[in-house]
């Protein structure tokens, strides 16, 4: 059988379309709240310190910005395309090992929390 | 094979100008850029919140600049275009067949604004916003 890598890059495409579809909107509510000078209670240090130190809320918050990173960057590849940018295989290897550096980071984050 | 094939001139770069529809789908295209960058802001608020609380109360304030803002609600509008016309294509990315007929398309993407405006007031309320 032909190996492919799109069952993976599709599977975290339209599971992270998904996700930000649903949450992207209000997590951005919430950030434009600490923008206006209005933090809400949840993005004040010690809460969302000790939200990222719970093994739930690490998943939850690995969840997100896992899937955010990696259906973004396969859609900023397709768009690229779309503008005109026709390199698609190095377009791709830029996208996809920007995503995996960031998941990376997003590990060693976490687990420093 | 023909000796004179027929080429349609396509401009790689300007071909989405020609049709509303064409445009719309580009307008799609664009939103990734804003979530992409957003992502970037909430990895890099992350990594100021595990170096401790100066730096995360940096980050706050960071957000606090006029670019920021305007980047966030351009940002916004272009997450809410994004939600729209995600739920709207549901019907026909995941059909659903209920034993001869295919759900209502009202009834997937109805679904889904439902989860949708559940889990925004659910989120609001965690956070502490009422």
């Amino acid at each position: 059988m032909a190996k492919s890598n799109k069952p993976i890059i599709w599977g975290t495409f339209a599971a992270g379309g998904e996700v930000v579809s649903l949450i992207t909107p209000v997590i951005i509510v919430l950030i434009l709240f600490a923008a206006i000078g209005r933090p809400p209670s949840a993005l004040g240090y010690e809460q969302l310190h000790a939200f990222a130190a719970w093994w739930f809320g690490k998943l939850v918050i690995f969840g997100i910005v896992f899937l955010s990173l990696w259906s973004q960057a396969h859609r900023l590849r397709i768009t690229c395309f779309d503008f005109g940018l026709r390199a698609d295989g190095l377009v791709a290897t830029v996208f996809y090992v920007l995503a995996g550096a960031a998941s990376l980071w997003l590990i060693l984050i976490l687990s420093s929390i | 094979m023909s000796r004179n094939p027929y080429v349609r001139e396509v401009s790689p770069t300007t071909w989405f100008f020609r049709m509303p529809r064409y445009m719309r789908y580009m307008a799609r295209e664009v939103t990734s850029i804003f979530i992409g960058i957003f992502t970037v802001i909430m990895l890099v608020g992350l990594a100021r919140l595990s170096e401790g609380q100066v730096e995360y109360e940096n980050f706050l304030a960071a957000l606090r600049s006029p670019v920021s803002l305007v980047f966030l609600l351009l940002a916004l509008a272009f997450a809410l275009y994004n939600s729209f016309t995600w739920f709207n294509v549901a019907p026909k990315a995941m059909p659903i067949q209920v034993g001869e007929e295919l759900m209502p398309d009202m009834v997937v993407a109805g679904s889904h604004y439902v989860l949708w405006v559940i889990l925004s007031v659910f989120v609001l309320f965690w956070a502490g916003v009422f």
